[in-house]
Parts: structure tokens; sequence; C-alpha cells
């Protein structure tokens, strides 16, 4: 029951992408449809899970001064992992998206809770932390992705539910990530204000 | 246990441990997962092929034939026909064409056609026209609704070119340039389709 | 020459990486509050991009490719970069004391810089030509520093205009960002020979 209160404290606590603001890049370049949204959040979830209980492990053969390094070649590693599952069974999804798979390396997110929490935490914290902030990161990831594909296309899911002629193409594009992010970000701050 | 010192020695030794690991365990995926891959790949293709084709059941995909049009110029391309046979008798064709002509760069479609030339199915393998703009073209050319179907028509009698440009077909609202690159790379396939025919014959002949 | 002209309208203006490809948006929302600092993060990126797109075109032509490792290609590619990085710093701080000055700062932060390592990976993908590829890095590069640049003005008047409360920071920055990538779009479609 703690553990769990743990994994949801920090989804949305430590949530990468509303509080955080860790990992933009995918965030915007992934998101034109809920699916996609979805898809590349789980996929930074599995590496993300993976890299904090291997590092959490690692912990005390690391030195301190080579720790950045090692941290980068463990998440390399898993990323490429993840790369070859998905492209022999997943190929159309791999193909969708595209060069932010590999990209997931770079996004601060990992090495930020590698850095912050697993280097410093045990095992089965670091894989709560891991879960937890993946979970917010895929959440997010979803709800943005819903966003944009409700208003332009009209579709959640791919599911109809108004008809296409009255979307905006503009929020599938690219100047609409951008717009449809920063008008929930300044949803979150004004519901952090009246708190 | 207490944290190793940041010695010279436990440093190399634990950097290049875990990267010996790394590489070790990348090496055994690699090796899993290396056959699964080729074999999605030339699913995907064959899933293509018998998609857009008619029914066949040779094996495409030993039988391909490389044409390669616009050569030596800019647009120079590699199109690849897919001869489909049924008893051995030459049904009709898949043919992969592409085109660098499209809004947001190269277009791949897989073109089918009947044994005359008949345009019998296409799909859009890869682009990367504007969402909800030129990437409608997938369903667009098969819809029946003006003149914008291409399917049944048959390069060798009919115009397949936009209207803008003199042709019969409908071009997608708003998306002309990707309209244009789209039959232009059906004309190719097309092309590359008589070519194959041609050659074969001459094979035939010269047997 | 044309392919060439092509190559860096195409980079710089249609496929800008930050406003159509989405590469390299925490330094873009990050260092681009004064217009001073973004110049110098435009010229620290350009600087790193290059040597590094050259160093790993040629990693994976004459090491991966024939060793057969191609797989290892991300984690090469990251650990050449973040090396990469480092070698930079100490080198420029012992040759060039003057370079390090001005952009000394933005070097540590362009190791989780994703445009860098996305534009290496890019060009492989692509199959560029060596030259191809060291041309496209740069007019990439440039991209990027007139997005940072243009997107420095318009913050630094968003500082001292009104904005309401909670909009104020990051949420109005994205909104503004997205004004510029439709702007962007216009450059779409423009073919070049």
């Amino acid at each position: 029951m703690n553990k769990l209160k743990f994994i949801i404290e920090s989804a949305i606590k430590n949530n990468p992408t509303f509080v955080l603001l860790l990992g933009m890049c995918p965030t915007l370049g992934t998101t034109s449809s809920a699916m996609n949204g979805m898809s590349m959040g789980l996929a930074t979830l599995c590496v993300l899970v993976c890299s904090n209980v291997v590092i959490s492990m690692l912990r005390n053969v690391i030195p301190d001064k080579v720790r950045i390094p090692a941290f980068i070649v463990v998440i390399a590693s898993f990323v490429t992992v993840l790369q070859m599952v998905m492209q022999a069974y997943m190929p159309l999804l791999y193909e969708t998206l595209g060069i932010f798979i590999p990209l997931i390396v770079v996004n601060c997110i990992l090495l930020g809770r590698a850095e912050a929490f697993a280097s410093k935490n045990g095992v089965i914290d670091s894989l709560c932390d891991g879960l937890g902030v993946g979970l917010g990161f895929a959440v997010s990831l979803t709800i943005l992705g819903a966003l944009r594909e409700f208003l332009g296309t009209g579709r959640i899911f791919d599911m109809v539910v108004y008809d296409e002629v009255y979307g905006s193409l503009l929020f599938v594009l690219a100047p609409g990530a951008f717009i449809v992010l920063g008008l929930l970000l300044a949803i979150v701050n004004n519901i952090k204000a009246q708190k | 246990m207490g944290k190793l010192q940041s010695s010279l020695l436990n440093m190399v030794l634990s950097l290049g441990v875990i990267t010996i690991v790394a590489a070790l365990i990348l090496g055994g995926v690699y090796v899993l997962t290396n056959e699964t891959i080729a074999e999605a790949e030339r699913k995907a293709q064959v899933q293509a092929i018998s998609e857009v084709a008619p029914e066949f059941d040779n094996n495409p995909l030993e039988e391909q034939f490389l044409y390669k049009a616009h050569a030596g110029t800019k647009d120079s391309i590699d199109i690849v026909v897919y001869p489909a046979k049924r008893n051995g008798e030459l049904v009709g064709a898949a043919v992969k064409s592409v085109t660098k002509n499209g809004f947001g760069g190269e277009i791949v479609v897989m073109c089918g056609f009947e044994t005359d030339g008949t345009v019998r199915n296409y799909k859009v393998l890869k682009h990367t026209e504007t969402v909800g703009l030129g990437s409608k073209m997938q369903e667009w050319f098969r819809t029946d609704k003006g003149s914008q179907n291409v399917i049944g028509l048959n390069p060798n009698r009919d115009d397949v070119r936009v209207k803008k440009d003199g042709g019969q077909v409908d071009a997608i609202t708003a998306a002309t340039i990707s309209s244009r690159a789209f039959l232009e790379a059906l004309n190719d396939a097309y092309k590359a389709f008589v070519m194959m025919q041609n050659n074969r014959e001459e094979g035939e002949r010269n047997e | 020459m044309l392919e060439y002209l092509s190559i860096i309208i195409t980079a710089i203006f249609v496929n800008n990486i930050v406003f159509a490809q989405f590469l390299g948006i925490c330094p873009f929302l990050g260092v681009s509050k004064r217009i001073s600092s973004a110049v110098g993060m435009g010229m620290a990126v350009m600087f790193v991009m290059v040597i590094a797109t050259a160093v790993t075109y040629l990693l994976q032509m004459y090491v991966l490719e024939p060793f057969n490792v191609a797989f290892l290609q991300t984690i090469v590619f990251i650990l050449v970069i973040a090396a990469l990085v480092q070698v930079l710093e100490i080198v420029m701080k012992k040759a060039m004391p003057a370079l390090y000055q001005a952009l000394g700062v933005f070097l540590p932060l362009i190791t989780t810089n994703c445009a860098v390592l996305g534009v290496a990976i890019l060009v492989v993908q692509k199959n560029m030509a060596f030259v191809e590829a060291l041309v496209y890095s740069v007019s990439t590069a440039v991209g990027f520093t007139i997005a940072l640049v243009i997107f420095a003005g318009i913050r630094e008047q968003l500082s001292i205009s009104r904005v309401p409360k909670c909009m104020q920071g990051v949420p109005i920055a994205l909104i503004t960002a997205g004004i510029l990538a439709m702007a962007f779009m216009g450059f779409a479609g423009i073919k070049i020979g």
C-alpha cells in the first residue's frame, strides 16, 4: 500500500512534463495522436524502470567520478535493446516514432532520475520511483496526444468524436504541439496557485 | 559495503566491466532479434505485394525486376517490379515506385497492375507529406467521388495526371504538389511494368 | 553546388530543427532569456555538432559497419559525443581561452542536447555523403541558432510586458514558440533546382 502511494505521489509531484519540464523533445515531437503519445510514454517507462533498477544495483561499485559515463552506458544499452525488440515485433510503431526511440538516451528524465534517485536509494525504491515518474510521463504524453488528436481530427484513439472537417489541422501540426502544451502548463500553474 | 573509492584502477575497472557486459548483452539480443527483424521486413513486403497485386502462387520477391527511371537526371530512381504469376502465367504485378517530388520529400508507393496495365490497387508505404493534406493520398485516390479514383484506370489509355496538368484526375484539395508526385510515381510504376513485360518477352524469344 | 544550397535552405528554414523536428527543445527553452547567451549557445552547438557529426560519421562508415556491429550505434555515438565535449572543454581552456570564456559555460549542457545526437543519427539514416553530412550539420546548427536568437529577442520583450499570472514563464514561451513555428511553416514546400 505504502509503495503504491509512493508511486502515485512521484507520478504527480515529479511529473516530468508538467512539473519538472524535462524531456520536452519527445513530448512535443511524438504526440500527434493519443496512440503515438502513449507508445512513446510506455517506451520511455520501460527504459526508465530498467535503468533505475540496474543503476541502483550498481550504485556501490561505480566510483563517483565516472558515474555519469557509467549511467549513460547503462541507459544507452537498454535503449538499444528496446530499439531492436521494437524493430522485430512492432515494426510499424518503430517506424512512426522514428528517431525519437534512439533519442531516449538523451532524455534528461533518465539521467536525472539516475542521478537524483537511483544512485542513492535501494533497488525496490528505485523501481517504484522509475514506475511512478515513467507513468507520469506516459500519462502526460497520452493526454497531450489525445487533446491534439481531438482538436485536430475530431478523434481520440482513432474513435470518431465529431466530423473531421470541423477539426483544426493546426493542432496536429508542429505549432499545435507548442500551443497545446503551453495552455496545459498554464492550467497546471493556475491549479497550483489556487492551492 | 561502502562506496568504491575513485582511484584510477577502480574507475577503469568498473567502467570497463560495465561496458563489456553491456556490449555482450547487446550482442546477444542482436543475435536473437536479427532474424525476426529481417523476417518482419520481408513479411511487410509480401503483405504489401499481396494487397495490391492479383492473386499469385509464385514468390514475387525472387523474381523481382529492377528498372531505373529518369536515369542520369537528378530525379534518377530505382523502381522494383514484383511479377505476380499463377501456374507460371503472368497475371499482373506489384511495383514499388518512388518519387522525390512530394511536398515533404520522398513518397514510396506500391502499385498493383493487371497484365494490360489497369491499376488494380495501390498502397502508400512511406511519405512525409503534411498531415491532413497530402497524407490523405492513402484514401483519396481510391474513393469514388468526382474523378479522383485512379483504380481501374489504365495509364496507357487514360491520362493519369492531375487536371491542372491537363490530365483527368482530381487532385487532393489544397495538396496539388503531393497529388502530382503521387501520380508521377504511379506513371513511373506503369512504365517499369511495361518494361518488365517487354524484357520478358524478348527473353522468351531468345530462348 | 545546387544540391548543397538545397540542403542548406531545407535544414535552416523548411525543416528547422526546433520548429519542425522538435529536437533541441531543452536548450531552446532554457538558454533563451537573453540574446547574448542565445548566440553563445548557438555557436557552441555549431562547434560541437559539426565535429561530432564528422567523427560519428567516420566511425559508422569505417568501424561499425565493416565489423557488422551497427547495432552499437546509439551507445557509441552518445559516448563519443560525451567524450568529445569533455576533450573540447579541456583543449579550449588551454588553447583558446577567449573562446572558452565565451562558450565554456554552455559546453557541459550540450551532451544532453538531443539535436547533436539527432543530427549524427539522421545523417547516417539518410545515407548522406560525407560532405553533404558536414553541410547538413552546419546548416542545422545555423537553423538552431536563428531559432534561438529570434526566440530570445521575443522573450526579452515578453519579460517586460504584462502577462497573465498563470501564463508567466514557460507557458507563454511555449505559445510564442508555437506562433513562430507557424511562421516557419510558411517555408514548407520551397524547392531549389
